[in-house]
């Protein structure tokens, strides 16, 4: 067997689950492993500070549906990455972040640069270790990412001592991994499916309502055969965007607090709803015993601690999605009672409702002349990127307008923090997402409050030749704050008025990108097309409409038809 | 209602900061703890007692389970169980006490395992309501110092 250093020994794990890129942030402790990586095939990203490492990762595992892999050192390294391995863990997305630790013999002493971090992150990583013999370390890594994509996916971290991983060991070959108290169910149980699908030929108003699962199983397919074969309307959470697609006839699009008018009548007359890998979280539910009152609940998830947890279920499937709804079609494919053109006739009074609602209040905005409405700025760059760019969005106004007015007509081009709300995610996200699909235009819509939370990775996108699109909706407040202000605290704008704000086109121009700035409707097209045809990372400064409000809304903790609308 | 739930995990470092960081962290209670190795050393049993109504007992034994160095999940109160804990209790005991504690401890089949001119340590074992009820009669003679196991327990044997 052939005996190599414990960083060596990483990076061959590494290049073994298939990792091309890693982001990170060296220091004291990881000085080892960042000459070991030196000489691999591995991609280093040097990033401008640690969360927007592990976004970066996060970034790239939401486009590829890969695990994303973040590298930091120990003590503030490790701390400063804990908000975004929060953010991975709150959407279930697959990450190992590998952590430095002061060597062995200094644990627990208050050493230079230590502090506990698997202590730390235990409530928001999937799983974690501390690898204090080098004998474990191979295997512990192995561990680590068959956890981080199985089951429900999440971030799992590695906390690597020093002098752990500058001994030699055995680098033994990699075997199946068996974990005896690991089993995520993957395979649904038969009688569940055959219950659900009676309950589904039966139904008169059924709503498929379905989550970031969907995503995260790669189930859209699936999923799209079972709506299109029954006929059936479909609402996305922020996490499922993409899912099903968002310019199909079915697509009722968002649900929620800011889901359209549409999807949230549609769900409170629904007499069955299949929730598909979504997990009726307080901003999907609004009041919870108001949420789908006249429904029986399908509830698939891979997750048995999702399932009933906030609403009661009547038909649970702990399953994949995937498999799952391949089990539900194939029921029906099977099925002597299934009749498809009697079930879309039957469905049809269902979705001329539906379609009455729509009708009634469209997903739409005042239009003010010259004013620069921020809906209208997503409305054209769905426009000139054909629907088909990745979108990255910051957290906020803009977050909630990419959702509501971008359509989505595919998986994975969509990563926003959605469990979390982590203002700062979208620009290192997007980098992440570049670097993976170099050739995919890639935007971060942004608010001008959270673009400063990273702004400092526009060096990073620099570096890297990166070419990313960062679209600012430029109101001068944190905008979201406010609009609950304006609606529900008498205008009484406390800290949310951001009195300076930097001329974004300068400073995108002092990282050497380029700045653009449109002020009024008319230069909104033209920005955003020169933006597209530039080779550079590109800043765009869209003076909006200032104290423009998300519509709809249900304001917390009312009922999801309670709606302020437009 | 209250609930005696069992869990075996793995005997590692951390594993302990785990199970409480969940229930800490999802708001869930803990009316006591009891922990130690099986005959395997690498496995410990976690026998804790919490309380809920049933679907905050659901929640609590699926979120224990996806933890990942937890191996086995049981709500021993489903079924027939027996459960023990154990108290130590430092009684006073003075002259025109004495004898009225040592009667009291026999009733409960305690035993004396301590005396001083004062006072006497008394192990009494039992059903948690057991452990009440002989704390509560010597309250009013004087407890000067209590420690107690926390329950632990153990389903019952099919009678088949």
């Amino acid at each position: 067997m052939e005996k190599i250093s414990g960083s060596q020994a990483i990076i061959r794990c590494l290049q073994e689950e298939g990792v091309k890129i890693i982001f990170g942030f060296p220091g004291g402790a990881v000085i080892d492993l960042y000459d070991a990586l030196m000489d691999s095939e591995i991609t280093n990203v040097l990033v401008r500070h640690e969360q927007g490492a592990v976004h970066a990762a996060d970034g790239l595992a939401r486009v590829t549906g890969e695990v994303g892999v973040a590298l930091l050192t120990s003590g503030p390294g490790a701390t400063n990455g804990v908000t975004a391995i929060a953010t991975a863990y709150m959407d279930s997305i697959p990450l190992v972040i590998l952590t430095g630790q002061v060597p062995t013999a200094l644990i627990g002493n208050d050493a230079f640069q230590e502090v506990d971090i698997v202590g730390i992150t235990r409530p928001c990583t999937k799983h974690n270790y501390l690898v204090k013999d080098v004998k474990d370390l191979v295997p512990t890594l192995r561990e680590a990412f068959h956890i981080a994509r199985t089951g429900r996916p999440g971030p799992v971290l590695v906390d690597l001592p020093k002098d752990v991983v500058a001994k030699m060991v055995d680098f033994t070959e990699k075997k199946p991994i068996r974990m005896q108290n690991y089993q995520p169910t993957y395979e649904p149980h038969p009688g569940q499916i055959e219950k659900a699908c009676k309950k589904i030929l039966k139904a008169k108003n059924p709503v498929l309502y379905v989550g970031g699962g969907v995503i995260l199983s790669n189930a859209s397919e699936e999923l799209t055969e079972l709506a299109k074969k029954l006929n059936i309307p479909v609402t996305m959470t922020l996490m499922g965007l993409g899912g099903f697609p968002g310019s199909d006839p079915l697509s009722m699009g968002m649900l929620g607090m800011h889901g359209s008018y549409t999807a949230n009548m549609a769900v409170a007359h629904s007499d069955l709803l299949i929730a598909v890998g979504a997990r009726f979280d307080d901003r999907v539910t609004g009041r919870l015993d108001a949420f789908a009152p006249h429904a029986t609940i399908i509830h698939i998830d891979i997750d048995p601690t999702s399932i009933s947890k906030n609403v009661k279920v009547d038909i649970p499937i702990v399953a994949d999605c995937k498999n799952a709804l391949l089990a539900i079609n194939t029921w029906f494919n099977n099925s002597a009672d299934f009749n498809r053109d009697q079930i879309i006739a039957s469905h049809e009074p269902w979705l001329a409702t539906i379609d009455e609602w729509t009708k009634k209040h469209p997903m739409c905005y005042i239009d003010e002349g010259e004013i620069i409405k921020p809906q209208y700025v997503i409305e054209m760059l769905d426009k000139l990127t054909h629907g088909d760019a990745i979108i990255t969005t910051e957290v906020g106004q803009n977050q909630m307008w990419a959702a509501q007015f971008y359509k989505f007509n595919k998986p994975r081009q969509w990563a926003t923090s959605g469990g979390l709300g982590t203002m700062g995610y979208g620009l290192p996200a997007a980098i992440g997402a570049k670097m993976a699909f170099p050739d995919k235009t890639v935007i971060d819509v942004a608010g001008d409050g959270s673009i400063q939370m990273n702004i400092q990775e526009l060096a990073t996108a620099k570096q890297y030749k990166c070419p990313v699109k960062v679209a600012i909706l430029n109101n001068n407040y944190l905008g979201m704050v406010r609009q609950w202000q304006e609606l529900f605290y008498n205008k009484r704008y406390a800290g949310t008025v951001m009195e300076v704000t930097p001329d974004f086109v300068m400073l995108a121009q002092a990282y050497g990108a380029v700045g653009l700035r449109a002020t009024k409707k008319s230069e909104v097209e033209a920005v955003i097309k020169e933006a597209l045809a530039t080779d550079n990372t590109v800043m765009m400064d869209f003076v909006i409409a200032r104290e423009e409000c998300v519509f709809p809304m249900v304001p917390a903790g009312k009922a999801t038809t309670d709606m302020l609308l437009v | 209602m209250k609930h005696t739930i069992s869990v075996l995990l793995q005997n590692k470092p951390g594993v302990l900061s785990r199970v409480t960081g969940l229930f800490s962290g999802r708001g869930f209670n803990i009316e006591s703890l009891s922990v130690a190795e099986t005959l395997e050393s690498s496995i410990s049993c976690l026998t804790l007692v919490t309380r809920g109504d049933e679907a905050i007992i659901e929640q609590i034994t699926k979120q224990l389970h996806k933890l990942i160095d937890v191996i086995k999940v049981t709500d021993i109160s489903d079924s027939e169980y027996v459960e023990r804990e154990m108290v130590l209790i430092r009684v006073k005991a003075e002259a025109q006490t004495r004898a009225e504690v040592l009667r009291v401890i026999d009733i409960f089949r305690g035993k004396v395992v301590d005396v001083s001119p004062k006072s006497y340590a008394v192990e009494v074992t039992g059903s948690a309501s057991k452990v009440q009820a002989i704390i509560d009669i010597l309250k009013p003679i004087g407890i000067q110092e209590i420690v107690r196991t926390g329950t632990i327990a153990m389903a019952r044997a099919s009678k088949k």
